[in-house]
């Protein structure tokens, strides 16, 4: 059947993709030998710096959590949106928040100095940890707030009759819980952690605090050592494909799902001490998650109206092709593979870095053509690899919803394939698809990954800019850019979720 | 005529046997407990199960492997008969234009009088969400007249609807088929619809299809298995 054949290329074309650097990477690799002292520590920092971002994401999502799952209060379902904005953030406009609040001349800083306090330094390892917390910590709180509230009421109303003591009603209803689910999202953070780049470019470096990821991108970029980049590629991939794994299996079915606006009613925590506890946990993670996100826009307003620098209307021309060519690329291949195969096969994609991708795909293009001038190309690819487990998960039950609602009348109509993709699959599945587009799209425009690889002066995407633009200190430009690719993010993201929506409500 | 020979499907924890030869035009209901198979046998004879042996065929022409759009049959399911996000006359057209092309003049006429024929003129511009229980009915029922197939299979179809409303789709259906020269079988749970739409009533029960009899001997002396399942102040 055409179907299937379709299906089949776009596994097969997806293998290809992603074998065929890994290959190539290996082909090249120097062999262990090529390891240099610094690749070890910076194995150590990779690792350490990943526990401890799981550890202090999960342990602080844990009061926080509670506190939104027994409150109600004006705009509690707003911050629980929020809280999945993180996952749509450009890592670099997140940096640049960050920086605005504890860096250098930052908020914190200028209390502090006030105060006669200590001057905070946001570079190292601790500032790593911090923008790691900042994206991940809304994440484990939206897991444990969506089991939370999965907790039926009539427990909670047995406990308030049988007069359980507030520690007796946690040992029992809320531990358990916490029990289930905070291995899970350690797990995953973890192991989102572990292949985190664009944090470490920022806000890490040196010899004390550079990941696996940063260490290959340095090897390609400054040293030119192929080799080199090659085996810091295979490490990086036997660590993500164990860390995977394990994650996999202790990972909570659902990993990021819409957020609940649902209540169930609670008749603990009325007294004083525990309602201002609460206020005190919600009012601190929305204020850590908005200021940065304000200073963002705040200072960027000025460096927007002043034209934004040098070259970055084009660099951001350039994000918004990659984007949307990434998205179209992605949608074509989500749809064939919205099955149960095609999602553990993109799962295996997922856990390939886009940097060891990007080395491979360099390696193979090299003695072709000139691999900097396939520089966008190559990044609209991986974006596209990198959106599809998501995409995947969202458009997979959606599409086999389809499939079982309408398939048999489809048979007994003898529908062809291209009348049933056109009436039924593609109008059927128009919501789920505007989101997964909507997702891709802001992914593909904030990604600053492999960019950083290939790119020459001429071929920057806007995140890039961003990054030269700090690297220059030209503060003020960089604030721009950043809220200009902050708004581009945000923009094409509703554009494709609210395309997906408008009319689509049969 | 048509056939199922040796029939065997294994369904779970039991299976389904039996013989059985219906002729065209006949109108035939199929009876018996839940769980006993009768979904289980439009299943074979529309094509979404695959026999474990046995074989079905239709005048002559051996169905057994055909997948069930290569099959000269139409199904009216229990509910999701029409696709909710196209309108009426786009479900139709689908009986007529399975390709999804546009209609032709002559298409337009065909859906125009069938949707006239089931009382629902002028209303193939809505979609099925804005139609009542019944209209959505006959809707349905328009698209099977536009396939024209020669067999008809009604898996309850009318179960949702009222009593009254129940008769008057069945005495529908009847008709249409008759235009049609269809053979229609149909499952019920309801023994008072076999009286009314049905010339012979085919027994499954127990795991074994039953050799079709006519209605009126079928009630008149119903067979044990039967009156085991009804009870015998119904039968």
């Amino acid at each position: 059947m055409a179907q299937r054949a379709v299906a089949i290329t776009a596994a097969l074309v997806l293998a290809l993709l992603t074998l065929g650097p890994i290959a190539a990477v290996l082909v090249r690799s120097g062999g262990l030998g090529a390891f240099r002292p610094g690749d070890l520590e910076a194995l150590q920092f990779t690792i350490w710096q990943a526990l401890l971002s799981g550890f202090f994401s999960v342990a602080l999502a844990i009061p926080v959590a509670r506190a939104l799952a027994r409150r109600h209060f004006w705009g509690r379902s707003l911050l629980v949106s929020l809280l999945g904005a993180p996952f749509i953030l450009p890592v670099i406009v997140a940096v640049m928040g960050l920086i605005a609040v504890f860096g250098q001349n930052g908020l914190v800083n200028t209390v502090m100095a006030a105060l006669g306090g200590p001057k905070l330094d946001i570079y190292g390892l601790h500032g790593v940890i911090l923008a790691h917390v900042f994206f991940n910590l809304p994440l484990a709180t939206r897991m444990l707030l969506q089991a939370w509230l999965a907790i039926p009421g009539e427990r909670f109303r047995l406990a308030a009759s049988m007069g359980l003591s507030p520690w007796g009603q946690f040992l029992t209803l809320e531990w358990p819980l916490i029990r289930r689910i905070a291995p899970g999202a350690f797990a995953v953070i973890f192991v989102i952690c572990l292949t985190s780049f664009a944090v470490a470019l920022t806000l890490g470096g040196g010899p004390r605090a550079t990941t696996v990821e940063l260490a290959i991108y340095q090897a390609m970029r400054f040293d030119f050592d192929l080799g080199r980049a090659a085996t810091l590629a295979m490490l990086q991939l036997a660590m993500a494909v164990i860390a995977g794994m394990i994650a996999l299996k202790l990972a909570p079915a659902q990993g990021f799902g819409t957020g609940r606006g649902r209540q169930v009613p609670r008749w603990d925590g009325r007294g004083a001490v525990p309602r201002i506890c609460d206020t005190l946990w919600i009012l601190a993670a929305a204020a850590f998650l908005l200021v940065p996100l304000a200073l963002v826009v705040l200072r960027g307003f000025p460096g927007l109206m002043a034209g934004g620098g040098m070259g970055t209307w084009v660099a951001a021309k350039h994000s918004v092709m990659v984007a949307l060519a990434s998205t179209a690329l992605c949608m074509l291949w989500a749809l064939p593979l919205a099955n149960r195969r095609g999602e553990l096969l993109s799962v295996a994609a997922i856990a390939m870095s886009p940097l060891v991708l990007g080395t491979g795909l360099f390696l193979i293009l090299r003695p072709f053509v000139n691999p900097f001038s396939m520089a966008l190309p190559v990044t609209t690819v991986v974006n596209a690899m990198m959106a599809l487990p998501f995409a995947l998960r969202i458009l997979r039950p959606e599409a086999e919803a389809v499939e079982q609602d309408f398939g048999r009348l489809r048979s007994t109509l003898r529908m062809t394939s291209l009348a049933w993709l056109r009436l039924v699959w593609l109008p059927r599945l128009r919501r789920p698809m505007g989101f997964a587009a909507g997702l891709t799209a802001a992914l593909a425009m904030g990604d600053l990954g492999v960019i950083a690889l290939f790119a020459d002066p001429d071929r920057a995407t806007l995140p890039l800019q961003v990054y030269r633009l700090m690297g220059a200190y030209q503060m003020e430009a960089a604030a721009g850019a950043a809220l200009l690719l902050l708004i581009l993010s945000f923009s094409l993201f509703w554009l494709f979720d609210r395309g997906g929506r408008v009319g689509a409500d049969t | 005529m048509l056939t199922l020979e040796n029939l065997n499907v294994v369904m779970d924890g039991s299976a389904l046997t039996g013989s059985l030869s219906l002729a065209p035009g006949r109108r035939v209901a199929v009876l018996g407990p839940s769980g006993a198979g009768k979904s289980t046998l439009l299943d074979v004879i529309a094509g979404f199960r695959l026999l474990d042996s046995g074989a079905v065929g239709w005048s002559g022409k051996d169905l057994t492997q055909l997948p069930p759009d290569k099959r000269p049959v139409s199904i009216l399911f229990q509910d999701g008969n029409l696709f909710p996000h196209l309108t009426v006359f786009r479900n139709l057209l689908l009986a007529l234009k399975p390709n999804g092309r546009r209609a032709s003049q002559e298409d337009q006429v065909r859906i125009e009088g069938a949707l006239k024929r089931v009382g629902l003129a002028g209303m193939s511009g809505r979609t099925p969400g804005t139609l009542s229980g019944g209209q959505q009915s006959r809707a349905a029922l328009a698209r099977v007249m536009l396939q024209g197939r020669p067999i008809i299979l009604l898996d309850e179809p009318f179960s949702a609807l009222g009593p009254a409303l129940k008769a008057e789709m069945l005495a529908l259906v009847r008709e249409v088929a008759g235009s049609l020269g269809a053979l229609v079988v149909m499952v019920t749970h309801a023994p008072a619809d076999a009286r009314r739409f049905a010339e012979d009533v085919v027994l499954v029960a127990e795991g074994k299809v039953h050799l079709p009899v006519a209605t009126a001997a079928f009630f008149a002396n119903p067979p044990e298995a039967y009156r085991d399942y009804v009870g015998t102040s119904q039968a």
